[in-house]
């Protein structure tokens, strides 16, 4: 009875004999047949699925639209506008003295004079500082300063937190335990006050070569990442666990491991896409959250170095001359609130659209 | 249950101890001691005064024999102008408590009450228009809303003096202290309440014919409070304590402003002693509400 090209049917499986049948016993399908098999709708992926979603939200499309007019004006603004954010303002090689504390789109006498002998100067669209400077290019600085600061910050974080938090979830055990007690630890730190000191102390110790890439950002921008790097990531190491371990407990994954997938095909296709979401979205909020810390280290004088604008530090000087020129804090304040406003609006969306756990 | 308290408590005297020794030993890799004037002192009297305030021995030396007066109750002396440290503390903390918990207190009332009337009300108008505010204050950093509110109250329209140490003036500092606070605990209720309001109780209790007011406040409210407990024991201590820029704004004397000015001075002792006391008071006060939480909802397993 062997029939020695089939393989071996296995007693108990529910695998169709093939050597049973033979040709004739076949039909071929009709047109219609045919048609049913059809996909009625195209495949999607969780990425475009997710996308899909969040282009559907008004809110996250919103604020995704304000961020990138924000991200274009900080990018071709300084193109446009021939000042420079620490030039004091001069006519003609002769420093200008009276363009001090200038309201938006006005000129000093000095300027006005060139204008009206024919030459022409680019509007102070904010209008002046109080060492003469234009205004715009400095707030539109300081956004770039703070908004380098909120994104490198959110980058060191989520890297060193993915890191030991996939370690300890994987490892388990005795390693896990004593990697969440150093956890604790640092979690239970009082940030603000570290953050201070830190900041602080290794701005009096770092010390770069000059010339050097290190020196060129200065070692404000520099001591704030270590502080952000130091300090926040253990946050983010906790979430990272967390989720490990509790996709580690799902039943798909036992099942996964019961059909003898390999350990790499598991993480690859079962814990990675279910973890993506939650990182997508912390780093999402953690970025206004570093802008936020790093205006109030400006506002309290500890942010980025002086002739560097900062929102923060562009806010703090405001408030020296807050009766008479309240425009002043306005424009950085209000780019603050902006960028944090947008950044926390698409995080929503973004959980909205990608958290699996939402899914109706 | 008492196995977790005291895992719990020993965790935090470990914390405490390690930001002690960070304080400790951050401070001391600074350049530039307490005695860098503009008027450079002469070696003999730094040397003097190094002795006088047991800077010349070894760190680990200074770091056991500060640990041992901290035991004490004693903080030591400022460097700067040679006050009792305790005394400093005793005379600003007051102010600061009394400011961060009347803002507190604001802040979780009317919190609670907006989030669960949002939840209660779901996408009617009274919900739109409390998240939205609320989105609207989470992106409002403090400095720049007490700026404003200086700006408005103080100077445009003199209804409320500019700082002037009476309690009655509280006002102003208690607004911008509460609003984060308060627009992060009318989010976190809301979410909570329209969880609690989902659960299977609930069902339970309206299908017993339980009448509305009783269901909202007896079984939703209730469980609906637990995240917020958990965000409000630490949230407390870093009112207190983190009040830094509205206390830099309105220039209340409180120990915010202290820690700054002492980072400013490099005034070690009272640096430190600022540290260790803000952030004992914040370790004991998540400990205490870690303990609560655990007692308020039984479904948490005991680790």
């Amino acid at each position: 009875m062997g029939n020695d090209k089939m393989p071996k049917k296995n007693p108990l499986s529910a695998q169709i004999n093939l050597s049973k049948f033979n040709s004739f016993m076949f039909e071929k399908a009709s047109d219609e047949e045919k048609r049913q098999q059809d996909v009625m709708s195209e495949s999607t992926t969780f990425f475009k699925d997710g996308m899909r979603k969040l282009f559907k939200n008004p809110l996250a499309v919103g604020s995704i639209v304000v961020l990138g007019l924000i991200l274009i004006t900080i990018i071709v603004a300084p193109m446009i506008v021939p000042y420079h954010y620490e030039e004091i303002l001069s006519v003609d090689g002769v420093r200008d003295k009276g363009a001090k504390n200038l309201a938006p789109f006005t000129y000093s006498k000095l300027e006005q004079q060139y204008i009206d002998n024919g030459g022409y100067r680019f509007p102070h669209i904010f209008g002046t500082d109080e060492q003469c400077r234009d205004y715009f290019v400095r707030v539109v600085y300081g956004t770039r300063v703070s908004l380098i600061v909120g994104f490198f910050a959110s980058i060191i974080v989520l890297f060193l937190g993915m890191l030991y938090g996939s370690i300890s979830g994987y490892l388990g055990g005795k390693v896990d335990l004593i990697m969440m007690r150093i956890v604790d630890v640092i979690y239970s730190l009082p940030d603000m006050l570290i953050i201070i000191l830190l900041s602080v102390v290794l701005q009096t110790i770092l010390n770069f070569s000059p010339g050097s890439l290190l020196a060129s950002l200065g070692t404000n921008m520099i001591s704030l990442f270590i502080v952000f790097g130091l300090l926040y990531w253990v946050g983010m190491a906790r979430l990272i666990r967390g989720q490990i371990l509790s996709i580690k407990q799902n039943e798909y994954i036992l099942a996964a491991k019961s059909i003898g997938a390999p350990t790499g095909m598991i993480i690859k296709r079962h814990i990675l896409p279910n973890c993506l979401s939650v990182i997508i979205i912390s780093t999402a909020l953690q970025i206004p959250s570093a802008i936020f810390t790093e205006s109030y280290l400006s506002f309290v004088g500890l942010g980025v170095q002086a002739p560097m604008p900062s929102l923060g530090s562009l806010a703090n000087a405001a408030r020296g001359g807050l009766q008479s020129y309240p425009y002043k804090l306005m424009f950085p304040a209000l780019a603050i609130c902006l960028i944090v406003l947008s950044f926390n609006l698409l995080g929503d969306g973004l959980r909205d659209a990608f958290d699996p756990k939402l899914k109706k | 249950m008492l196995k977790y308290i005291v895992k719990r408590i020993l965790l935090a005297l470990v914390t405490i101890l390690i930001i002690c020794m960070i304080t400790f030993f951050v401070m001391h890799a600074v350049p530039g001691g307490p005695f860098n004037r503009e008027k450079a002192l002469s070696q003999a009297t730094i040397d003097a005064l190094n002795a006088r305030y047991g800077l010349d021995q070894p760190l680990w030396t200074q770091f056991v024999n500060y640990m041992k007066n901290l035991l004490h109750g004693d903080f030591g002396v400022s460097l700067k102008n040679g006050r009792e440290i305790s005394d400093i503390i005793k005379e600003s903390f007051p102010v600061s408590a009394r400011l961060g918990l009347t803002a507190m207190a604001f802040a979780l009332s009317i919190g609670i009450i907006l989030g669960s009337t949002a939840a209660l009300m779901r996408n009617k108008w009274p919900d739109r228009v409390i998240v939205f505010f609320s989105t609207l204050f989470t992106a409002v950093p403090s400095f720049v809303l007490a700026t404003l509110l200086l700006l408005i109250f103080s100077i445009k329209l003199g209804w409320v003096p500019v700082w002037s140490a009476t309690e009655t003036h509280y006002l102003l500092p208690v607004m911008a202290l509460a609003a984060y606070p308060m627009a992060y605990t009318t989010r976190l209720s809301k979410t909570s309440m329209l969880d609690a309001l989902g659960q299977d109780y609930i069902r339970t209790a309206k299908s017993k014919g339980v009448p509305k007011w009783k269901m909202i406040f007896k079984h939703a409210l209730k469980n609906s409070l637990i995240p917020v407990i958990t965000y409000a024991g630490p949230q407390i201590a870093y009112i207190i304590t983190g009040s830094m820029v509205v206390e830099t704004v309105f220039t209340v004397g409180g120990i915010g402003t202290k820690f700054v000015s002492a980072i400013n001075n490099r005034d070690y002792t009272l640096i430190m002693a600022t540290t260790i006391f803000l952030a004992t008071l914040m370790v004991i006060a998540t400990m205490i509400c870690d303990i609560l939480y655990k007692l308020v909802d039984p479904r948490i397993k005991y680790e």
